[in-house]
This record gives structure tokens, C-alpha cells and sequence, in this order.
């Protein structure tokens, strides 16, 4: 008796789930112009949506929601959101259409990501944006290769994103690149010899730059790896005072970041900090704050580059609660942000280069797609890689918790 | 006599059932849209049925708890990308060590083309397999004395252990340290294609299927022999079976290293589900997850683990999606609605289960068995008229 | 010199940590013979209690709120999750062990969103003192003091307390007790009530001293806490003790050393040897099967 309650149980719970998904994915497979308002529509777009009739073009949002690239995906989102609240709609051969963003959360684990992209590709959409963090995006891009879906890499720096995959693109600078201008920069400014390089053990973005930063750093480098979910970094960086380093490089995720550069201020510690594009967050700003550590990192995007931009965006994280909390509770802006704010007018732009809504034919426009952003100027090279040669190195101005440009910086 | 004629039909039953379910996705995939969620709902379930039924082969049939799958998933999941993928394009894999240490491809040996790849992905998949089964067989020897819980607790010490080893950026130019193994050969290579790159025959959910359905196929096969029996045995009292003549330490070993290799198989495939292999995919809670497709499915029951893998997998990647994001019911804002709600209600599903439906949803039968109570049922009643 | 001070202070003070969420496991195992793999979670809650009860409350209340919230949530637990499998077999429980600890994961996820959460200062506990040229946390000089006090009272309580007796009464032998009129359900309840507040207790001492907390920040240490409470022997309060300080010094000094890639490994690795050549651990006691 028990086991046929068992078996009631779960065909209800496979009824209930049908229909759930039938209210959510269904729609957006077969009958646009049906659209139930139970479809997972973006809280801007649900009112419009109605009003605008058929004409949707669907964007995917392929970031991390949850995991430990969690906070810089929803800060890439933000960019999005914003751009979309700002533009939200897009003429694409004489037809307005109007821009709706599809999210799935990757969960910062490539064994969920493909699932996830398959999601999105099933729902849709004419190209897809992101993610942060290079290992879900080299884990969804086989996906979106074989649904032939576009995809712009909005902050995944590693090589391995668009190698060997024509539908990934990207619009930031590579690993190596950034790896290069850390330790040129490490070697003017601190004229360091000896070096100590702390990353995620088995994490490719982490690993990644420490091997191509000890590649191009003239003195000494000294490796840590910390095994993942770990939270005492004491003895990390106590070995690098007893090493006598002149630079620490830990280009770690922002979880760990804020638990290294929190434990650093506490312990007033001297010896600079040398960070990746993850550190530039206002996560990591807040655990500076008030202390002596000097704290530098490479990054995309400068607040002030594009004072339009900053305004807007400031104005609309003050207005949003949600938004807010999902920046970390202030407003400074993260580069993540200004860069997912560019991807997406990059495929507005792609979009009405293609003319059309058709992925193979956005995917055909995307290489030629040229767009100046707030970020700077971008386009696409061969491998489908933006090209790109500068960039910013920020220090953190503990005082007023804010970020400070220390010099903008070119690859030789 | 009786007993061994119904066991036939019932087998007879479960044999057409399985091919008929992979005639279905095979046409199913040629004729509905190749990008249905449907699609990579059943990959994915393919190698975790698989993956489940080797662990209820060990904690089921055989009562013992171990909890190292992930680790042997990593073993299987790394050997076979390690051996298949392209020479070509090692270079840019591995390419902070500048091109890998193995300089063969088993499909390129195998003469490429179709054949290679064929062979050269079962060659890769067997060889996964034993590299697993050889490494269960080596831990097996002190651990396997251990009794229950501290069983559980040494491999799940194991798979942490063998992870980091896979990590370490020493061993970089095999297992390429922290980055992900990728470009070898994944289920969509399989498509047929025609001479200008257009899909003929699409393939990729029938081949994980079938393979995982060959593999459970050789497992119940196993269960239902004599090992299988003593396996059994063990599982209800140690001593007794000891008793009966069944040697323990033997029998044990033999489902560990049994076990180890079919998880190690479907490591591989977890490999080519998920187009890379990374060692930090393989983590405890990979582990728990499939303990919980195995105890939704019912302890001892290798169709329930099966069902449960489906049921599981398209729950939290597929049909629970939408508590993911934002809802509207006219101008009504659906409360509680976003991101992380989905795995909330989804825990809430398997605490549900765990506490009241203990059994699973099979408990210890399996289908053919189903089958014959339903029979069994029809005729009494008729009987009774 | 300086270095080694260093890495020896702050593998006491994490030993010190390890023990309090040790204390928990060894004291359930004893009682259920069932792994909690949801203690580490319980602990990781507790700070995230004592991040949003500190944002409305003034320290001196929540802190006392979060202790007693804590244990609540151990209590609750135990009544939800393991007491309706009591009769079952015991990996059943141990697997709705697994599934609490996925639910307060996912929950975590979801009420913070995913975003990391900054612990609150606590007066005195924060403030940096030099010993000998090192800088460090009181916190990091109190723990070994706090635990050894409490130790001292757990085991008084455990030897000389009318609770306690039946404590050891029901460790010994679940039925047996039963029969001899002992209230099995509260003794149970009693021990997750210690469990978890000891966890509690851990969850301040272990988060001022590392101030980020994610949903996973308890899995680590749980699972090295219970590695720990093996080690010692499970089942008794002194060998995790000894356990955790032993567990939280190595894992210290291998981070410290070339190695620092293998200190989980390390960790396991030594389970599995203490496993092998001794099961009952340090300090356990040594039971045979009757058939």
C-alpha cells in the first residue's frame, strides 16, 4: 500500500511539474503571442510584454547565481538589467522588437552548466551572454556550439572559452594578457623580486594566471594552492611575511578574496596585494576599509570612464533595493558590471547587424560587430577574442572606501 | 521450475521494455526538435543511472556503505579524456604545460574516422573502468575491514584524497592541474553527419543510453547469478553467510572492485555529458547526490535507481527551473519566487522522501516484479467474481 | 621564529574551534551511532543567525539569542529529521543526515542569495594583541582556554549529573536503558541541545577569527571536526578533544610546509591510517559484535 502512496506521490509530483514547465518553457518554444503570464519574464519586461505583441527577441543569461562565483555573476547581471531597463527594445530590420532577458543560473559548477545552457538554448533565444567565470563557460560552450547559439563571453578570461569553439566570443582581455600587465606592473612599481602567488586549488581561472604570471615575472615566484571552501588563510599569508615577499598575487574568487584581504587588514599587513579582475568589488573594498592594506588589482572598467553611465546606474541601484543588495549593498560599480553593460549592447548591436532574430544569422554578423563601449572600444579578432590592450589598475583608497585609478596599462 | 519461468518472462519483459524506451528516444530525437531539454535531461540520467546502479550494487545488494563514487567517477571521467583526446589539439588543452606527456589518441590509433571512434571510445571507457576497479582493489585492502559507517567515512576520505592528487600541478603535463581535459570526443560526436557537416542521424541521447542500458544489463546479470546471491547474503548477515561458506573478504572485494569499475565507466560518460573533465566537479556532494537517486529509487532496487536517476535529474535541472526566477499571475508577484528557491524546494522533495516513503519508490522490487503483483492482483480478483 | 609562533598560535586556536564542533558528533555518535553530517551546517547557520540578528539587535542580546536559537534548531532537527527513523536501519538516518544538511545548504543559498556575508565585530574577541612579535586575534588566545573550561564542565556534567548518567546509560546500550525507565527521546533531545550550542559557541569563536560566511563555510570544518572526532575515538569527549587540537596543529603546520596542496588530503589520509590500525580511535573503547 505504502509503495503505490510512494508511486501516487511522485507521478503528481512529475503532473505538477509538467505543468510548471509547460507555463514556463512552453510558451516560450511554441506560441509567443500566448504568452501566459506565469512565463518567467523579467520583472521590466512582464507589463510591457502584452503591449508590444509578438515582436520578443529573447537574450540568455548564462551567469552564476549561487556558488562562489555567485556575487560577480549577479554583478554582471546588473549590467544587463540595467542596460535593458535603459534600452529595451531594438530595431532589427525596420521591426521594433522588444528585448527580453532569459536567465539560468549556472550554479558556478561546470557539471550543472550544461544543463543549464540547454536551457537556454530550448527557450530560445537569439544569443546568449556570459558567464562569469571561464570554467562554467567552457563547460556550456559544446552547447551552444552544436545548437549553433552565440555566445559573448562577458568576463571569462581564460583561453579555453573561445579555443577550438567558433560561437564563443568574448569582450575582454585574456589571462595571459592580464597576467603580463600584473607582473610588469609588480616589477615597475614595487621593482619586486620575489613574488608569492596563492590561488583555489584545482580552480582554472586561479591557476591560469599564476602559471602565466610566474611565466613573465623576472624574480622568484613562490605557488600556494588552498583547498576549496577553505576560510583560514592565516598561515598563507604569514608564510609570505616569513618569505620576505615584496608582492602577494591572489587572483582567488571574491568569497575568498574578502576572507584574504579582511585577514591582511587585520593583521596589518605590508606587503602589497596584488589582485585579478575578481577583486574588483565592493565586497573586497568594504573588508579594506579603514586598514593599511595596499591593495591593487587589474580590471576592466575605472568608475568615471563614462560619468553618463556611472550616474545612471547609481541612480538605478538607489531605486532598486534587490539591485542594490545584489551589488553587494552600495553602489560602487564593479567592472563586471560596466562590462555586462556592454554585452549587451553588443548583441543589441549584433542583433541589428544580423537582422534578424535568427541565431545562425546573429551568429554570422557577430564577428564583424564593432561597438564602443563604456569599457572602451571593441571588436573581434579571428579566434573570436575582443581586441583589447589596455588595462586599469586600481588601488584601494581605505580611507573612503572607494576605488582609485593607479595607472592605466598597456601590453608591450 | 515455476520460479525460473517466470524470471524468464519477467526478463523477457524488461529487455523488450528497455528496447523499445531506446527505439523511442532514437526516433524521438530525429523527429522533435534536437534542442529540447528532454534531450539533455535523459544524458544526463543515462550516466547517473548508471553511476547509481553500481552504488546500489554496493549498498544495496551488498550492505556496504561507500561513499567514494565520486572519486571513482574522477579516475574513469579523467582516464578516458586523457586517452581520447586529438593529438592535435593537446597543444592547446594543456597549455600551461606546453602539450601533454601521453602523445596518443586511442581513436586516432584505432584509424580514426568512425570505427576509431567507435573503438576507440569503448577502449577508453573499459580502460577507465579498470584503472577504477584497480584502484578499488588497493584501497579495498585495508579498507574494506571496516565495518559500516567508518566505511563510509574512509572513502569519502578517499575521493578527497584522490582529488587533490588530481589537482596537484606536478602531475600537470597528465592531468593538466587545475584545468579542465576537453575536446575529445563528447555523445554529440556520434551524430552522423553528411559530407557538408549537416546532422543525417542524430544519435547523441541513444548512445549514453544504450551504453548505460549494456552496463545495468551486465549488473543485473550479476545480481541474479550466484555472486549476486552471496551478495545478498553478506548484506543480511555477515556472519551467517560466513557461516555458509562464503568467503567475506573475497565477495567484498569483488563488489567493490565491480562497483568501482562501472562507476569508473560512468565517470566517462560524465565526461562526455559534460564536454570537459575537471577534478573539482567530482566533490563530496556529487557523492550524496547520487545516494539520493539511489534511496529515492529504493535501496535494492536497480529499475527504481534507474527511474529515480530521471526523475532526479529532470526535477532540479529541468521542471523545478522556474522557481528559479520571477513570476507574474496577472499583476500578482508569485512571493518567494527567486534565485536558490528551486534547490530549497527541491531538498524539501528528498527530506519528504527519506522521511516518509523510506523504501524508495521500488523498495526492493523490480519491475518484472511490479508486473507480476498487478498480475497476481488481476487474477484474484477475477477469481473472486 | 616568529613564522612557526605564528603557525603554531593559529593551529591551537583552529584545534581549538574543531573541538567545540567536535564535541557535537562524538556526543551523537555515542548516543544514535549516527554521523550528523547536518552539525557542520548547524554551525554555519549559527553565524548566519548572529549576521542577521546583529543587524537588528544590539550584540549583547543576540549573541545570547543566537547560543539558544542554535540549539532550538539542533532540538527541531533531531525531532523532524532522525527521530521518526529511529527503528529504521541506521543508514537511513544517516542519509536523512545528508538531506538536512542539503536543505540548510540550499536555504542558506537562498536567504542570502549566494553573497558571501560579513560576521559582526564582537568587542574584545576582534581586538588584535601582539604576543612576541605576532599579531593575532584574542580570540585566537581564548579558544584553547574557553574549550578546556568547557570541556572541564562537559565532563562534569557528564560523570556527576543525573543527565549524564543516562547519557552514558543509553550510550551503552540503547534498549537496556529503556527498560530501566530512562527517557530516551529527551536524553536524545539533551544531546543535540549540547551538541548545538556548543556549535554555536564554535561558530563566534571560529567566525571572528575568519569573518566571510558562504553556505559551504560549514562543510570544511564540519567534516575536518569530525575527522577529529574519529581520531580521538568517537564516542569519547576527550579524544575529540585531543583530536581536534591534533587535526587543527597538522593541517597548520602542512599549509605551512611545500605540501600545503595535500593538508585536506593529509587530514583524510590520516583517518583512514587511524581507521586501519586502530578503528576505536585514541581513546575509544573497544566493543565486540555478538552474534
Amino acid at each position: 500500500m505504502r509503495k503505490f502512496i510512494a508511486l501516487t506521490l511522485a507521478c503528481l509530483l512529475v503532473l505538477t511539474a509538467f505543468a510548471g514547465c509547460s507555463s514556463s518553457s512552453g510558451t516560450a518554444s511554441s506560441a509567443p503571442a500566448s504568452e501566459s503570464a506565469a512565463a518567467s519574464t523579467d520583472s521590466g519586461a512582464a507589463s510591457e510584454a502584452p503591449a508590444s505583441g509578438d515582436n520578443v527577441v529573447r537574450i540568455g543569461v548564462f551567469e552564476p547565481a549561487t556558488g562562489d562565483s555567485g556575487p560577480g555573476g549577479k554583478q554582471e547581471t546588473l549590467g544587463m538589467q540595467y542596460a535593458n531597463k535603459e534600452t529595451p527594445t531594438v530595431d532589427i530590420g525596420g521591426t521594433t522588437y522588444t528585448v527580453e532577458l532569459v536567465y539560468a543560473d549556472n550554479g558556478s559548477d561546470s557539471a550543472k552548466a550544461p544543463t543549464a545552457a540547454s536551457d537556454l538554448v530550448s527557450k530560445d533565444v537569439a544569443l546568449v551572454l556570459g558567464s562569469y567565470g571561464s570554467g562554467v563557460s567552457m563547460a556550456g560552450g559544446p552547447v551552444f556550439d552544436e545548437a549553433g547559439l552565440a555566445a559573448i563571453g562577458v568576463t571569462c578570461t581564460n583561453p579555453g572559452v573561445t579555443a577550438g569553439n567558433d560561437y564563443y566570443f568574448r569582450i575582454c582581455f585574456l589571462d595571459n594578457f592580464q597576467a603580463q600587465v600584473l607582473s610588469s606592473f609588480a616589477q615597475e612599481k614595487f621593482s619586486a623580486q620575489k613574488a608569492y602567488c596563492l590561488g583555489e586549488l584545482g580552480n582554472e581561472y586561479d591557476q591560469g594566471l599564476i602559471a602565466y604570471f610566474e611565466q613573465t615575472f623576472g624574480g622568484e615566484v613562490i605557488k600556494d594552492s588552498f583547498p576549496t571552501n577553505t576560510s583560514d588563510f592565516t598561515t598563507y599569508l604569514n608564510k609570505a611575511v616569513a618569505e620576505q615577499v615584496d608582492v602577494i598575487f591572489c587572483p582567488v574568487s571574491i568569497a575568498y578574496s574578502t576572507q584574504i584581504v579582511k585577514l591582511a587588514a587585520d593583521m596589518g599587513l605590508e606587503i602589497p596585494l596584488l589582485g585579478s579582475d575578481t577583486l574588483d568589488s565592493n565586497m573586497v573594498l568594504e573588508a579594506a576599509a579603514g586598514s593599511n592594506v595596499q591593495l591593487y588589482v587589474s580590471t576592466f572598467y575605472q568608475e568615471g570612464g563614462s560619468p553618463e553611465f556611472d550616474e545612471g546606474i547609481k541612480a538605478w541601484l538607489n531605486e532598486d533595493a534587490t539591485a542594490m543588495t545584489n551589488n553587494g549593498g552600495n553602489d560602487t560599480i564593479a567592472a563586471v558590471t560596466a562590462m555586462g553593460y556592454d554585452a549587451y549592447y553588443v548583441a543589441l548591436e549584433a542583433l541589428k547587424a544580423a537582422g534578424s532574430i535568427d541565431p545562425a544569422a546573429v551568429k554570422a554578423a557577430l564577428p564583424d560587430v564593432t561597438y564602443t563601449g563604456v569599457s572602451g572600444a571593441i571588436a573581434f579578432d579571428d579566434q573570436g577574442d575582443a581586441i583589447r590592450d589596455t588595462a586599469y589598475i586600481k588601488t584601494a583608497d581605505n580611507a573612503n572606501t572607494a576605488w582609485k585609478l593607479e595607472k592605466v596599462q598597456t601590453a608591450e | 521450475m515455476l520460479q525460473e519461468k517466470r524470471n524468464r518472462s519477467g526478463m523477457i519483459a524488461v529487455v523488450g521494455l528497455t528496447l523499445a524506451l531506446l527505439a523511442l528516444v532514437l526516433v524521438l530525437e530525429n523527429t522533435i526538435k534536437p534542442t529540447h531539454m528532454i534531450f539533455i535531461v535523459l544524458k544526463k540520467s543515462a550516466v547517473y543511472a548508471l553511476v547509481a546502479s553500481s552504488m546500489n550494487l554496493l549498498n544495496g545488494f551488498t550492505g556496504l556503505f561507500s561513499l567514494g563514487q565520486a572519486g571513482f567517477m574522477l579516475l574513469g571521467a579523467y582516464t578516458y579524456s586523457i586517452l581520447t583526446i586529438p593529438v592535435e589539439s593537446r597543444e592547446s588543452v594543456y597549455y600551461i604545460y606546453g602539450g601533454s606527456a601521453i602523445k596518443f589518441s586511442l581513436p586516432e590509433l584505432f584509424g580514426g574516422g568512425g570505427v576509431g571512434l567507435v573503438l576507440g571510445v569503448l577502449v577508453a571507457l573499459i580502460l577507465g573502468g579498470c584503472v577504477a576497479a584497480l584502484v578499488a582493489w588497493l584501497i579495498g585492502l585495508p579498507v574494506l575491514r571496516l565495518k559500516s559507517d567508518y566505511l563510509a567515512i574512509a572513502t569519502l576520505g578517499f575521493g578527497e584524497i584522490i582529488r587533490a592528487v588530481f589537482q596537484w600541478d606536478k602531475l600537470g603535463p597528465i592531468t593538466n592541474g587545475a584545468n579542465a581535459l576537453k575536446n575529445f570526443p563528447t555523445f554529440s560526436s556520434f551524430n552522423i553527419e553528411n559530407a557538408d557537416g549537416q546532422v543525417v542521424l542524430r544519435l547523441s541521447a541513444f548512445v549514453p543510453m544504450l551504453l548505460a542500458a549494456v552496463c545495468i544489463g551486465i549488473l543485473l546479470l550479476l545480481i541474479n547469478s550466484s555472486y549476486g546471491r552471496a551478495f545478498k547474503a553478506i548484506r543480511e548477515d555477515e556472519i551467517a553467510a560466513e557461516a555458509m561458506g562464503i568467503n567475506l573478504a573475497k565477495h567484498k572485494r569483488l563488489a567493490f572492485c565491480i562497483s568501482s569499475f562501472f562507476t569508473g565507466v560512468g565517470g566517462g560518460m560524465f565526461a562526455m555529458f559534460a564536454n570537459q573533465a575537471q577534478a573539482k566537479n567530482f566533490v563530496t556532494s556529487m557523492t550524496y547526490e547520487i545516494l539520493l537517486i539511489v534511496v529515492i529509487g529504493g535501496i535494492g532496487s536497480i529499475s527504481g535507481s534507474c527511474i529515480a536517476s530521471f526523475l532526479y535529474v529532470a526535477a532540479s535541472e529541468w521542471w523545478l527551473r522556474f522557481l528559479d526566477s520571477e513570476a507574474y499571475i496577472g499583476d500578482f508577484k508569485v512571493p518567494l519566487l527567486r534565485t536558490g528557491f528551486r534547490m530549497v524546494v527541491f531538498s524539501v522533495i528528498i527530506m519528504i522522501v527519506v522521511l516518509f516513503f523510506r523504501r524508495g519508490l521500488m523498495g526492493d522490487k523490480e519491475l518484472p516484479d511490479l508486473f507480476r503483483m498487478l498480475r497476481s492482483r488481476k487474477t484474484r480478483k477475477e477469481a473472486a467474481k | 621564529m616568529q613564522y612557526y609562533l605564528s603557525i603554531i598560535l593559529s593551529g591551537i586556536s583552529l584545534g581549538g574551534q574543531y573541538a567545540l564542533i567536535a564535541i557535537g558528533y562524538t556526543m551523537v555518535y555515542g548516543i544514535l551511532r549516527l554521523i550528523n553530517f547536518a552539525h557542520g551546517d548547524v554551525f554555519m547557520v549559527a553565524g548566519l543567525m548572529l549576521v542577521y540578528l546583529s543587524a537588528w539587535l544590539p550584540l549583547p542580546v543576540s549573541l545570547p539569542l543566537m547560543l539558544l536559537l542554535t540549539a532550538a534548531l539542533g532540538f527541531l532537527i533531531e525531532r523532524a529529521a532522525y527521530k521518526p527513523l529511529r527503528s529504521a536501519p541506521r543508514m537511513s538516518s544517516m542519509i536523512s543526515a545528508i538531506g538536512v544538511s542539503y536543505l540548510l545548504q540550499n536555504l542558506a543559498t537562498y536567504v542570502t542569495g549566494g553573497l558571501p556575508q560579513m560576521y559582526p565585530k564582537i568587542p574584545f574577541l576582534s581586538d588584535t594583541v601582539v604576543i612576541a612579535g605576532v599579531s593575532t586575534k584574542w580570540v585566537t588566545i581564548i579558544t584553547p582556554f574557553l574549550v578546556l573550561a568547557l570541556v572541564i564542565a562537559l565532563t562534569q556534567l557528564i560523570n556527576h549529573s543525573k543527565v549524564g548518567m543516562a547519557m552514558r546509560a543509553v550510550a551503552k546500550d540503547f534498549e537496556t536503558s529503556q527498560l530501566m525507565g530512562i527517557k530516551i527521546n529527551s536524553v536524545i533531545s539533551a544531546t543535540f541541545i549540547i551538541g548545538s550550542f556548543l556549535a554555536g559557541l564554535g561558530s563566534m569563536l571560529y567566525f571572528t577569527n575568519y569573518q566571510s560566511i558562504v553556505p559551504l563555510s560549514g562543510a570544511l570544518p564540519g567534516l575536518r571536526a569530525f575527522v577529529a572526532a574519529v581520531f580521538g575515538g568517537i564516542g569519547s569527549i576527550p579524544g575529540a578533544v585531543v583530536g581536534a587540537f591534533i587535526i587543527g596543529i597538522s593541517e597548520t603546520v602542512i599549509k605551512g610546509s611545500d605540501w600545503s596542496v595535500f593538508s585536506d588530503a593529509f587530514t583524510f589520509a590520516l583517518l583512514i591510517i587511524i581507521l586501519v590500525v586502530k578503528p576505536t580511535g585514541l581513546f575509544g573503547e573497544k566493543t565486540t559484535d555478538k552474534v
